[in-house]
């Protein structure tokens, strides 16, 4: 038997760092990411108390949910603490410390062994003698081992504390000089080859504060530093972190806080901001630092995106910039038109934008350098921070509030921080500065306007006489020798030009991957893009314009940089990236202030093949250098003039070849790169260009088509109006791309490579595109130059054949391959009906032996060793493992999706709702009807129908993340299709729009969605729980995360997959096969040792037995089908679902073509049966009994040979896709135990206890608790149990009272159903009311507070996310977000953060007070009203689909006293009582907030109304 | 797309024949044609499919979906370009093609009114030709090789005219008096004019293909002087009906018939021993096919008193058949013009003898026959059932299909295309099939020095 053990404790003892993988099969240690709590309490005057240490390991250990166990369960992902120096407790160490701040001490992480550790510090002993200064004491500080877990303490480091003296009494910056020890010392060290260098390192060194961390859970931070729990170790402030990492091999010195941040969040960015911050370097010279060489790299390598931010942000501090300064820099507020700043600090941050580019992502950034302490959220605010202070000036800043208890009588403030703002504490001073006055210091410090008005130049507003033309010459064959197809014309470039939008397409991509396909590609071709998932949110670049930006400056950089000049304004600024003919000759042509540009062809000589593009690209870079060199300020690469002997350079090489050549000479920064080029046409050539270093792009030939086109009167539009759209139509796309990713503006997007690379050979990116990563392997210069040259040939053929339609989007038979053939389609099609298994067969054989690989999978081949099919186990067990994909009535027809239903029931598989929701009334079985339940329900970011009865219905809920055809991004089902049996569903009303936000608003980072499978999990406790990923470079390590979660069940998409309307090119370039991100999603759990603890189950076009064992031994137990079950069923791969015109009846809303659908669930049965079978005989061939034997068994598979010509298939490297981990050795490689969600000791078993007569018997009970943070997904449980007895209708009204006192936890009532009052007197955290289904919910301050209720927070962030009815009273403000897709709940609030009632479709919001930015975006439904008696709420309000009006109709003044009526009788609230008690007047100060759809439909209710009554008084008559 | 849901509101509409008292009077063509105005509405039907049956069904590989679409939007020249980057001479196919598109088109599927591409196939090149995009195809330069396509039928004009594009110098050697092959010879003039023929005859002789008429080859001797041969001979052997009384006089193939009509519209003469004319007769036409549809109407305009056809196999299902789903060619009863225009259809009937009088045909004995269904795969079998009858008729015409041809090893740069190839077929698989072996003789001539 194999030892299925989770981990072996027989390992020898390694030492620290080295067990964690740099890389192994697809795993690689670059893709990490965190998220965490974080938290600092202060005490304002910096007043020293053990007491505060011990408050602020409290709140550490009240915010353990925050942070992760690994899979022995007790090591932590990392934990810590930073204080002051305690000065007086290391006297009582007994060290001779001189006066306090004349010394610098910190903790070192060393390797265990002697001899390295001597030799290290010896290095540190000569830094710190060639200051001048000296080592004094070296003390080894005391641990504690016991409570540890193992993991943890195989790679524990030794701890040392250092201490350095000789510092002048008066030396104004100490801690400078200590900072320029450590870079040296660890420079030193890095390179030099001491065994263990890599243990190497500093927590912090300092003269005012020290940080204690290391690889441990809150709980363990205080038991393993005794020094911690002294009660002489004394601190005014103290900032504590504990981290939640998606993998498990998180290291000590990842462990935060770092030396001067704590950072809750991820950087989108980091990937372009170490490169910016590595090609900057040559201009960071600073008077205060001098030269920079010695203590370059500025961002230590191979650390956190975290701890680059740190090490960025110290050297700044370092180099003479204030905290507030240097943060303001680092993560600037958005500051765009619709931002309410002044124009001094718009300025302020526009100088700044020229220097560094955003280090954008979703950052809750505490910071402290030991005497200033703050805390700022980026510009989006996606993390929560809360604080409070205290009637003796403590002040207590968290992810959560009620992570320290007070009494109510001690508070003297609550309040959040709020998007892009910094709030600061000097606790020398003893002061708090607020946003308003740090910002305006900072703006108001130098002429920033002026230096800009002065030095800037607007592209926009110069003008030259020139005449610049569109059209190019040789036209014709210039379309050629670029590759253009009648389809890049018809489909793309035309559409983009009349619409101004990037066309929409649907069902999936099922052409070959670019290194698979015949034909020469476009270079583009074989990059994808990377998309946040999990770790980060993606941003709706529409609904939240407000933190988008694509202005651009193009110019060389000065240098020193950090001394503050108008020379550095001397730029052009851009307002997006791309260049119209006539801009960029004004480029070409600037001879303002000495501006020059230089034309760099890019060309390679024909003749002389790959050796003239090497050569070629060679020289470009060389002369790339010497322009740089010559002072040139920005370099155009063009490819304009291609001729018979010389061909185009793929732009993209030419660019990420020059960009990454100037950063490794430094002159990057010096200078801009446009490039001008034919090849460009659509949204990710212009991603792909931007991501690799250009700074503008001018696709001429696009340009010259559109010319061509309206010339021809093809485009009915003047060609002006034609550029226009079609610049639009980029702009709109990239803004897509690069939220997607998390980020908000494209000078942080652009260099930063948020791409991966499949089918290029890793020798290559390593030369040309800066080491991005390639899974696959794959082509060489050789094959580029090959392709480039045959593109080329076309163009010079002797006579030019009409351009061909390639078929990538439609088939073809002489273009691009389709899995989805014709001869498949019928062939499938006619065996499912016949039933006849030799049809079957035949299908099976055109899919499996294509004489052209398609898939990855195509390229292997099992292992044989042949058994007796009878003892294969039954074709019954196999179909259970089969999952109908996630398809949405609203996408599909009611036909098509009960169909799938009642097959997969019949089958003993499980079918899946999609996001739409399902009818109340296919949740119960009928007898004698079939079976239309979905086992599976959907909960996506719209959460549409998703109530408390549709959850507790589910055998598995779904929490989709990602979709495969379009991963990071929403959608958007228009008005229109939404009839009436889809508005119940989705629990909307007909005729309104439903958008589905980019993000799950309650999914930020890894750790909310543990919070989100814990309200999942309460609600209905038997189900199990799974999270939907799309295949992606680094998807195993999310996947580790999830599973850390505590998901049941991990689904990986393959970016194949189907869609209902999509995006072109995020169908066609976002997300990887499914095999790679299966096996890498297997390899990462296997090696984590967390495999054991989940299902994994695969999609991704998905059709014989031979496709279903190559995704199990790649690791599936699951499979889900989506595009075939729907062939099945009728489709005939139309293509136009997305235009409602399914001639199939299949995915259609329309009433005549859904008659003309001829599926039968027969036949989905029928087919699943043969599949099964087929299975079955795969098995007996290769010698296996059980579905279970084969699992993960990646050895197994064996490549194929395929001999077919092509001859980059020789080039492909797939064997890190069927690497075997060696830890499968010990390690479970399938499904072996259950996770443990811990819900067995929620606060709701004991209401369910004690509410048991009123659960059961319907008696009116009244219960009272106390409640504390801990205290999560309070409500859900209880609901869960009520609906599950009574339906959604739940209990009769009032009759179960709970009254809650102190802090509640996260999700606080969610999923509360009818009948279930809850009174929280305290305060919430996030997600309150989270798919509120009928509960009510009041929240006000204790009733012994003080503090006015209005005027403080008293709720977090995303209240009443999807909430679907019920009533919610707040006495006192909230965070961001609040009532965010609500489609049917009443909530009254005093004061809301930004995007209130985002996306809502339905219910009343009113809003007593004051609203933060871009209210009511997407808003298309339900009525707000909001109290402005400042008279300026236009200026929050988003009116994209929003009319305001003051309430002038009575039957909405009576519906608002009402609801006001209510908030007072449910809360007391003081504010209340005050505008009843004077309606007249303050129902005049309020506005109507009304969608115009909403508006429209309440119209036609109206006249259909008005026409009943016609027509029942003309009955009468 | 204009509309994308067009093809909901707008059914599908063909041109029509003429009236039958009308047509039958002259061998003008018999269908008729659309307005452009009602054309172009015909087009915007196409809905672009993602997969497009109709592009995948057609042996030469039109894009349907694309010419459609410039159809509707008035794009004539580039819908005519569109059309004949694949289809050669869409003036034949877009008269007498089935239409294996139309019936692979998913409206088939859908509503059973699939787009009727082959009209407006027909309506792009007779656009074409009206506003002069058609022009010869000529070189831009010759390459000095020399080609000679054997037989002027669609395969070899296809084959003439592609290589002659290429560079090559082709000559045509025909056996008959002028080019065409069946399109000439075969299809009555009241489904194909002559005169469409004669019109691309005229480009191709302009585009510098030589013409040479009246020539037999001797497989087994090819003409000196060439590079390359192809062999596009078609399946000129009818299937012949060996039983008692086939030496009687009446009794004809249907291709005497057939050719001597077209002959004859074309201006010659026959003698009265040679004329073969249904005027005044009975005729029993064997063979339920196209080319014994074509006998009927040929038959019917001569005069025939009354016509008769009979069909071994039974009668196929009317509209579907469940045996040959969707996308696949559907066997289904098929009414063509010349069977509206007067005769009777009998199915199951098989012949046994010619009964004559004075040497000449009276009539023929049939019986009725009964196919047993075999298992999964395998053919049905015929089993006599005794009932035996005569049919009057004193003119029999034997249209029963075509043998496979059969050939000697030919030296490698000889090549064969069209029916010659792979027996009797469509007019546009002989065209496609000339594709393929154009690309083979191009190969071989560029890779012979």
């Amino acid at each position: 038997m194999k030892e299925k053990e989770l981990f072996n404790n027989n390992k020898k003892n390694e030492s620290f760092g080295v067990r964690r993988p740099m890389s192994a099969g697809l795993y690689d240690a670059s893709y990490e990411h965190d998220a965490c709590g974080v938290g600092m309490v202060v005490n304002i005057h910096g007043n020293k108390s053990h007491e505060l240490v011990e408050s602020a390991l409290k709140v550490l250990e009240n915010m353990a949910h925050r942070g992760a166990e690994g899979a022995d369960s007790k090591t932590g992902d990392g934990a810590g603490i930073m204080i002051q120096i305690p000065h007086e407790f290391i006297l009582l160490q007994g060290i001779p410390v001189p006066e306090k701040g004349t010394y610098g001490t910190g903790l070192f992480f060393l390797p265990k062994a002697e001899q390295s550790q001597s030799e290290m510090l010896s290095i540190l002993l000569e830094e710190v003698e060639k200051e001048g200064l000296a080592l004094m004491h070296i003390r080894a500080v005391p641990t504690n081992k016991e409570d540890i877990g193992e993991e943890a303490l195989l790679v524990e480091p030794d701890i040392k504390q250092v201490f350095i003296t000789g510092f002048a009494s008066d030396e104004k910056y100490p801690d400078r000089r200590l900072y320029l020890i450590r870079k040296k010392v660890e420079n030193r060290i890095r390179l030099s080859s001491i065994e263990g260098k890599d243990d190497f390192y500093v927590c912090s060194l300092s003269t005012k504060n020290i940080i204690y961390k290391g690889m441990l859970s809150s709980n363990q931070v205080r038991t393993y530093f005794p020094d911690l729990t002294n009660s002489y170790l004394t601190s005014g402030l103290a900032l504590v972190h504990s981290r939640f990492s998606t993998n498990t091999f998180p290291t000590w010195s990842l462990a935060q806080p770092f030396r001067l941040l704590a950072h809750n969040g991820e950087i989108n960015t980091i990937r372009g901001n170490r490169a910016w911050m590595e090609a900057r370097e040559s201009v960071l010279s600073s008077p205060a630092l001098g030269d920079i060489k010695e203590i370059r790299p500025i961002v230590q390598p191979n650390m956190s995106d975290s701890a680059s931010l740190d090490n960025v942000l110290e050297f700044l501090i370092a180099s003479g910039l204030s905290l507030p300064h240097a943060m303001a820099m680092l993560v600037p507020e958005s500051f765009n038109d619709k931002n309410p700043i002044t124009e001094d600090l718009r300025a302020f941050y526009e100088y700044h934008s020229i220097l560094m580019e955003p280090w954008d992502g979703p950052a809750a950034l505490l910071f402290s350098d030991g005497r200033f302490a703050g805390g700022m959220l980026d510009r989006n605010g996606l993390r929560p921070q809360r604080f409070l202070i205290t009637k003796n000036d403590t002040m207590v800043v968290a992810s959560e509030v009620g992570v320290m208890d007070f009494d109510p009588t001690e508070i003297r403030q609550k309040g959040r921080l709020q998007p892009g703002k910094i709030m600061l504490i000097d606790t020398e001073e003893g002061k708090i500065y607020y946003d308003g006055e740090l910002k305006k210091e900072l703006s108001e410090e130098l002429p920033y306007r002026q230096w800009l008005a002065v030095g800037r130049i607007e592209l926009n507003e110069l003008k030259s006489g020139r005449k610049v033309s569109h059209k190019v010459d040789n036209f014709d064959q210039m379309l050629h020798i670029f590759a253009y197809s009648r389809e890049d014309i018809g489909r793309l470039i035309l559409p983009m030009a009349q619409t101004g939008q990037e066309p929409i397409c649907s069902m999936g991509n099922d052409t070959p991957l670019a290194v698979l396909s015949e034909k020469p590609q476009l270079l583009f071709n074989y990059f994808r893009q990377q998309f946040a998932q999990v770790t980060n949110p993606p941003i709706d670049p529409i609904r939240e314009e407000l933190v988008m930006s694509l202005f651009e400056y193009i110019g060389a950089v000065g240098m020193n940089i950090l001394c503050p000049s108008e020379d550095h304004c001397k730029m052009v600024r851009l307002d997006y990236p791309i260049l119209t003919n006539t801009q960029l000759d004004l480029l070409c042509n600037i001879r303002y202030k000495g501006f020059r540009t230089v034309k760099l062809p890019i060309l390679f000589e024909i003749d002389k093949k790959e050796i003239g593009l090497r050569d070629a690209l060679a020289e470009l870079c060389q002369k790339a250098e010497q322009s740089v060199a010559d002072g040139v300020n920005y370099i155009i690469l063009s490819d304009r003039n291609v001729d018979a002997e010389h061909a185009a350079i793929p732009s993209l090489l030419a660019v990420s070849a020059v960009h990454h050549h100037l950063i490794s000479v430094g002159k990057r920064v010096q200078t801009a790169l446009i490039i001008e080029s034919g090849e460009i046409r659509e949204v990710m050539h212009a991603a792909l260009l931007l991501g690799f270093g250009a700074s503008a792009i001018n696709p001429y030939m696009a340009f010259a088509i559109l010319d061509e086109r309206v010339a021809k009167k093809e485009i009915q539009l003047d060609y002006g109006t034609a550029e226009k759209n079609y610049i639009k139509a980029i702009c709109k796309g990239l803004l897509k791309i690069m939220s997607k990713m998390g980020i908000s503006t494209i000078r942080s997007y652009r260099g930063a490579k948020i791409f991966e690379a499949i089918g290029l050979s890793q020798e290559l990116t390593n030369s040309y595109f800066g080491g991005i990563l390639s899974t696959i392997g794959g082509l060489r210069l050789e094959n580029i130059a090959n392709d480039a040259i045959k593109m080329h040939d076309a163009g010079f053929s002797m006579e030019l054949e009409m351009l061909k339609n390639e078929g990538r989007y439609v088939f073809r038979k002489d273009g691009e391959d389709h899995a989805w053939k014709p001869e498949v389609i019928s062939s499938l099609q006619i065996a499912t009906r016949l039933g006849s298994y030799k049809k079957y067969k035949e299908f099976t054989k055109l899919v499996d032996e294509k004489p052209r690989p398609i898939f990855l999978r195509d390229f292997f081949e099992v292992k044989r060793n042949p058994i007796s099919i009878e003892k294969v186990e039954p074709a019954e067990n196999i179909m259970k493992r089969f999952c109908s994909a996630a398809m949405s009535f609203g996408a599909i027809s009611q036909e098509a999706h009960e169909a799938m239903a009642i097959a997969m029931n019949e089958i003993g598989g499980r079918s899946n709702t999609g996001e739409g929701g399902e009818d109340s009334s296919r949740f119960y079985i009928k007898e004698g009807e079939p079976n239309t339940r979905s086992a599976i329900k959907q909960v996506a970011s719209g959460r549409f129908g998703v109530t408390t009865e549709y959850l507790v219905n589910a055998d598995e809920i779904q929490i989709k993340v990602a979709q495969g055809a379009k991963p990071g991004e929403g959608g958007q089902l228009p008005g229109f299709k939404v009839d009436k049996l889809i508005a119940k569903t989705r629990h909307s009303i007909p005729g309104i729009s439903l958008i589905s936000p980019p993000p799950h608003h309650d999914i930020y980072s890894i750790e909310d969605l543990a919070q989100l499978i814990f309200d999942l999990k309460n609600v209905n406790p038997k189900a199990k729980i799974s999270v939907k990923l799309v295949a992606e470079s680094g998807v195993g390590t999310i996947a580790a995360g999830v599973a850390k979660a505590k998901a049941d069940l991990i689904v990986i998409s393959g970016a194949e997959g189907g869609t209902g309307a999509s995006p072109i090119s995020s169908m066609r370039y976002a997300g990887v096969s499914p095999e790679i991100g299966l096996s890498e999603t297997q390899q990462t759990l296997v090696i984590n040792g967390l495999r054991g603890k989940v299902v994994l189950q695969s999609d991704g076009q998905l059709k014989t037995g031979r496709d279903i064992i190559m995704m199990s031994l790649l690791g599936a137990e699951e499979y889900a089908f989506g595009t075939i079950a729907l062939i099945i069923l009728g489709c005939v791969m139309m293509r136009k679902c997305h235009t409602n015109t399914c001639p199939m009846g299949v995915a259609t809303q329309d009433k005549t073509l859904r008659e003309r659908f001829i599926g039968k669930p027969e036949y989905l049965v029928t087919y699943f049966k043969f599949l099964a079978e087929e299975i079955r005989e795969y098995l007996a061939e290769m010698g296996f009994e059980k579905m279970d034997d084969i699992i993960g068994r990646s050895d197994l598979i064996v490549r194929k040979e395929i001999k077919n010509g092509n001859e980059k298939l020789d080039l492909i490297d797939l064997t890190k896709i069927t690497a075997f981990p060696s830890q499968a050795a010990s390690a479970a490689i399938r499904h072996a135990v259950d996770q443990d969600h811990e819900i067995e000791n929620v606060k709701d078993v004991d209401i369910i206890a004690h509410a048991k007569a009123a659960i059961e018997e319907q008696k009116e009970i009244s219960l009272e608790y106390s409640i504390s943070n801990t205290d999560r997904s309070v409500g859900a449980m209880l609901s869960g149990a009520i609906v599950g007895r009574y339906g959604h209708d739940g209990l009769p009204e009032s009759t179960l009272s709970i009254k809650f006192k102190g802090s509640a936890g996260q999700s606080f009532g969610a999923f509360l159903t009818s009948g279930v009052g809850f009174k929280l007197e305290g305060e919430a955290n996030d997600y309150m009311g989270k798919g509120l289904s009928g509960g009510r919910i009041a929240v006000l301050p204790p009733i012994r507070s003080h503090y006015e209720a209005e005027k403080n927070t008293i709720a977090g962030n995303t209240i009443l996310y999807g909430a679907t009815s019920g009533e919610v009273y707040i006495s006192g403000r909230v965070g961001e977000r609040f009532c965010v897709r609500n489609s049917g709940a009443i909530a009254v609030v005093e004061g809301v953060g930004d995007h209130c009632c985002e996306y809502m479709t339905g219910g009343r919001v009113v809003v007593l007070g004051p609203t933060g930015r871009n209210f009511a975006a997407g808003m298309s439904g339900g009525v707000a009203y909001v109290w402005n008696p400042e008279e300026n709420f236009d200026y929050f309000c988003n009116m994209e689909m929003v009319e305001l009006s003051l309430i002038e109709e009575s039957r909405y003044r009576k519906e608002l006293h009402e609801l006001i009526r209510q908030h007072y009788l449910y809360t007391g609230s003081k504010l209340a009582r005050t505008m009843l008690d004077d309606w007249g007047k303050y129902a005049d100060q309020f506005i109507q907030v009304v969608p115009i759809e909403y508006k429209k439909v309440l119209q036609e209710e109206q006249v259909a109304k008005l026409q009943q009554k016609i027509a029942d008084v003309q009955r009468d008559y | 797309m204009g509309n994308p849901k067009a093809f909901l509101t707008i059914h599908r509409q063909e041109a029509g024949y003429r009236p039958i008292h009308d047509r039958i009077a002259d061998f003008g063509e018999v269908e008729q044609v659309l307005n452009t105005h009602e054309r172009r509405l015909q087009a915007s039907r196409c809905m672009d499919c993602g997969v497009p049956f109709c592009h995948w069904a057609c042996p030469v590989g039109n894009k349907q979906p694309e010419w459609n679409e410039l159809l509707e939007s008035g794009h004539f020249e580039e819908a005519y370009k569109v059309l004949t980057s694949q289809c050669d001479f869409p003036e034949f196919t877009g008269r007498v093609c089935p239409a294996l598109c139309e019936k692979s088109c998913i409206l088939k599927l859908s509503s059973d009114e699939p787009v009727t591409c082959r009209e407006n196939e027909a309506a792009i090149i007779e656009t074409a030709f009206r506003e002069g995009f058609v022009k010869a195809d000529k070189p831009l330069e010759r390459n000095g090789k020399k080609v000679a396509v054997i037989g002027a039928g669609p395969a070899g004009l296809v084959v003439a005219k592609r290589l002659n594009k290429k560079g090559y110098s082709v000559t045509i050697l025909e056996k008959d008096e002028d080019a065409g092959g069946l399109l000439r010879y075969g299809i009555p003039n009241f489904k194909l004019n002559k005169k469409i023929i004669d019109r691309r005859i005229a480009l191709l002789k302009e585009g510098g293909i030589e013409f040479q008429f009246n020539v037999n080859v001797d497989s087994k001797n090819l003409p000196a002087g060439f590079d390359a041969y192809c062999v596009c001979t078609g399946t000129p052997e009818a299937r012949d009906l060996p039983i008692p009384g086939r030496d009687l006089k009446g009794v004809h193939f249907a291709l005497e018939i057939l050719a001597q009509q077209n002959r004859i519209l074309a201006g010659a003469t026959f003698t009265k021993d040679q004329l073969i004319t249904a005027k005044g007769k009975k005729v029993l036409v064997i063979g339920g096919g196209d080319t014994g549809s074509d006998c009927i109407g040929t038959s019917v305009r001569q005069g025939a008193e009354c016509v008769t056809q009979i069909e071994i196999m039974p009668q196929p299902p009317v509209d579907h058949n469940p045996a040959t789903p969707w996308p696949n060619w559907p066997i289904v009863l098929k009414t063509t013009s010349s069977h509206e225009e007067g005769c009777t259809r009998r199915w199951c009937l098989t012949s046994n003898q010619f009964i004559g009088k004075d040497g000449k045909v009276t009539g023929v004995e049939v019986e009725e026959v009964e196919w047993m269904p075999a298992l999964e795969g395998a053919r049905p079998t015929l089993k006599k059932t005794g009932k035996k009858e005569i049919i009057e008729a004193d003119l029999v015409l034997l249209a029963m299909g075509f043998l496979p041809q059969k050939h000697e090893s030919y030296p490698e740069n000889v090549f064969i295309a069209g029916d010659a190839l792979m027996g009797a077929s469509l007019v546009v698989r002989a065209m496609a099939s000339a594709h393929d072996t154009v690309k083979q003789i191009d190969k071989y001539l560029s890779e012979l020095k």
